[in-house]
């Protein structure tokens, strides 16, 4: 019987399987960031062991930093001091660390591909849930907890037991002002938050296909919010094209090597799947979410669901929307284009291009965050800073930033945000915060309306 | 790791389905480098008001429920991979969740910290649920050896499912990393052998 794309990377990082048990995985790259790694480097020197293979880790700093005035000191203590402590571990332990200031600096699941660390067939782990990004390139990357980011740093290995497999593919040709991350809000409200709990998720199909890497990151990205342990794409000439000339991108003779073997990393026909679903492409609208989990949302005209549930009802008290109710006009208090889901210079573009010319409205706070440095000085090469100026945005720097209330950037409690980020949770942008997840080009239109906006009014 | 054997205790019920990560432990309390004292931020939001007073309405704040076992809705830790929810959950003081649905990061972060997340069907959920809302004296028994939960007061006897591996990790207290050090040889000689990347 053939192999899936995921068997067949997942099979040769088997060390060992253990009789009744999970399987030893060995992992090619390691990505920490400041958050979820003290209490491992700690681990390690409770036992007194080296981290085992250095240069396989890569750690930057992102949730904790501020998005403005980066070279002067953390302002808040906390925050300050874990990125001192990582800083410090990654001194101890000879990890290369892409600090504040740094050039290659960014949210860890932007600065890997755009590094051309992130390579198909790779295993890929980092103590954050939103490693599947970097499943965009045909590699098996997955979130983990400290305990198996000490595991990682300890042997290069963890234990997992193998998840089942699903396939979701989207076929024909996306209708206007729909971009990738409106596919992904619909297969979730299609699939529910949890319908991918235990598989690890392919995504097919011409729409796919048709997809920039950029683009094909923020739909593996929200993989997790399905509940799936990660998403991934088998690699194809957009791929080679986008790691080709990269810093860690094999070079030469050696890089046609690679590509040889890279083009072997797609599902034989006659390999199956546990479940598959199709969706069409010409079906999926500019979508919104009107609750607190990514699992629902709604394409921009339709209205919230009216029926009785629960955790509808929860969630829409917190919201203050009501059942059955469309959500177009309602005023927005901010909008917040960032986060490792729509940071990458596509995102900041398709933005820009939207905003060109006109103003930001008067009620809406708008907070364009870039993924990485690289992406902010591309921004800046583009005039793209200066277009955003002139509509009375400003860029900041780059980082995390409101997409999770650790930082400096909260949303107030009880404000609105129409956010590219990837969780509605309660709470998750700052306390009481009320958010609306979106795509660049629909944030891009609240931030011109102040309210929310179906996109193609503009197109 | 802690050991987990048996346990017979009560149970605190909080019927709320796709309860996340972000409500077991919400990001800005994050920012400790150790693994200690997460329990005073579990369920922080829901836990306190703005000025840090107790939200009476909260089942942890209501003094009638206790016991080392937390009931919660299905798809119990969606969300992010933090482990600091596995920690700030044992750190409470509970060493079992029951739920009949699990996000799977969650599972393996709560496995990894002998902390036991015991799957059970929709319907002894809710009626295991339905027991200690009304009857908050009711006792629970978790035998890991035998994988069997018990609610006496309402003849509940079932087997739940779990991995023999990470059964006899909680059982003996061990963790993951001992055996993969343990076996670094056989990494070492993998590394070599491996035929691509
Ligand atoms: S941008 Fe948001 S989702 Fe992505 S790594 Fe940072 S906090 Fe996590």
């Amino acid at each position: 019987m053939g192999k899936t794309l995921f068997d067949k990377v997942w099979d040769n990082h088997v060390v060992q399987s253990i009789p009744n048990g999970p399987q030893v995985v060995y992992i090619d790259k390691h990505f920490i960031h400041e958050v979820t790694t003290p209490q491992a480097f700690d681990g390690l020197r409770k036992r007194g062991i080296a981290v085992f293979r250095t240069e396989n880790t890569v750690a930057t700093v992102d949730h904790n930093i501020p998005t403005k005035d980066q070279h002067l000191p953390i302002k808040e203590a906390l925050s300050r001091h874990q990125v001192e402590t990582l800083i410090k571990n990654c001194h101890d332990f000879g990890i290369e660390l892409y600090g504040l200031g740094h050039p290659s600096q960014g949210i860890v699941h932007v600065i890997g591909p755009q590094l051309g660390i992130t390579q198909p067939g790779m295993t890929i782990v980092c103590g954050d849930s939103h490693t599947s990004t970097h499943g965009a390139f045909g590699a098996v990357a997955f979130g983990i907890g400290t305990s198996e980011v000490e595991q990682v740093l300890a042997t290069q290995c963890i234990l997992q037991t193998k998840p089942k497999k699903m396939r979701i593919n989207v076929e024909g040709e996306l209708s206007k002002g729909v971009v990738s991350k409106d596919i992904i809000l619909y297969i979730i409200s299609k699939i529910s938050a949890s319908g991918g709990t235990g598989y690890f998720v392919e995504f097919a199909g011409s729409a796919i296909r048709s997809l920039s890497m950029e683009a094909r990151m923020s739909i593996c990205n929200m993989s997790i919010e399905m509940g799936a342990r990660g998403g991934l794409i088998a690699p194809d000439q957009t791929t080679y094209d986008y790691i080709k000339g990269r810093d860690f991108a094999p070079k030469g003779e050696d890089f046609d090597k690679a590509i040889q073997y890279w083009t072997s990393l797609c599902t034989d026909d006659d390999a199956t799947f546990d479940l598959e679903y199709y969706y069409d492409a010409a079906d999926i609208g500019p979508m919104v979410t009107y609750g607190t989990n990514p699992g629902m949302g709604i394409k921009i005209d339709d209205n919230i669901p009216d029926k009785e549930d629960a955790g509808l009802e929860k969630s829409l008290a917190y919201m203050n929307f009501q059942k059955g109710e469309s959500l177009i006009g309602k005023p927005i208090d901010y909008v917040f284009l960032g986060s490792c889901t729509n940071s990458r210079i596509e995102d900041l573009r398709l933005f820009a291009n939207l905003i060109k010319g006109r103003k930001k409205a008067e009620n809406v706070t708008v907070w364009v965050v870039p993924g990485s440095k690289q992406v902010e000085d591309m921004a800046k090469r583009e005039g793209i800073d200066k277009i955003l100026e002139e509509a009375g945005i400003e860029l900041r720097q780059s980082g995390c930033s409101a997409c999770l209330g650790m930082n400096e950037d909260k949303i107030p409690a009880g404000k609105y945000c129409v956010s590219t980020s990837n969780r509605n949770f309660e709470g998750r942008q700052g306390p009481g915060a009320r958010t609306i997840l979106a795509s660049p080009l629909t944030a891009a239109a609240v931030a011109i309306t102040g309210k929310i906006t179906d996109v193609r009014d503009f197109l | 790791m802690e050991k987990f054997t048996y346990l017979r205790t009560n149970g605190v019920p909080l019927a709320v389905e796709d309860i996340d990560t972000d409500q077991i432990i919400p990001a800005r309390f994050l920012k400790a480098t150790t693994r200690e004292g997460f329990g005073d931020n579990l369920f922080r939001d829901w836990r306190y008001n703005a000025d840090n007073s107790l939200k009476q309405d909260f089942v942890l704040n209501n003094p009638t429920y206790s016991g080392k076992v937390l009931v919660a809705g299905r798809n119990f830790g969606c969300g992010s991979s933090r482990e600091h929810a596995a920690w700030a959950i044992h750190d409470y003081g509970f060493k079992v969740v029951i739920s009949s649905f699990f996000a799977d990061i969650f599972k393996n972060n709560a496995l990894n910290n002998g902390l036991l997340p015991l799957i059970v069907e929709e319907n002894v959920l809710q009626q295991i649920l339905q027991q200690i809302q009304s009857h908050p004296e009711t006792e629970l028994i978790v035998d890991l050896e035998q994988q069997l939960l018990e609610v006496p007061s309402i003849d509940i006897l079932v087997k739940f499912d779990i991995n023999p591996y990470k059964k006899t990790c909680l059982i003996n207290g061990y963790d993951d990393i001992d055996y993969l050090l343990s076996i670094k040889e056989e990494i070492v000689k993998y590394e070599t052998q491996r035929t691509t990347v």
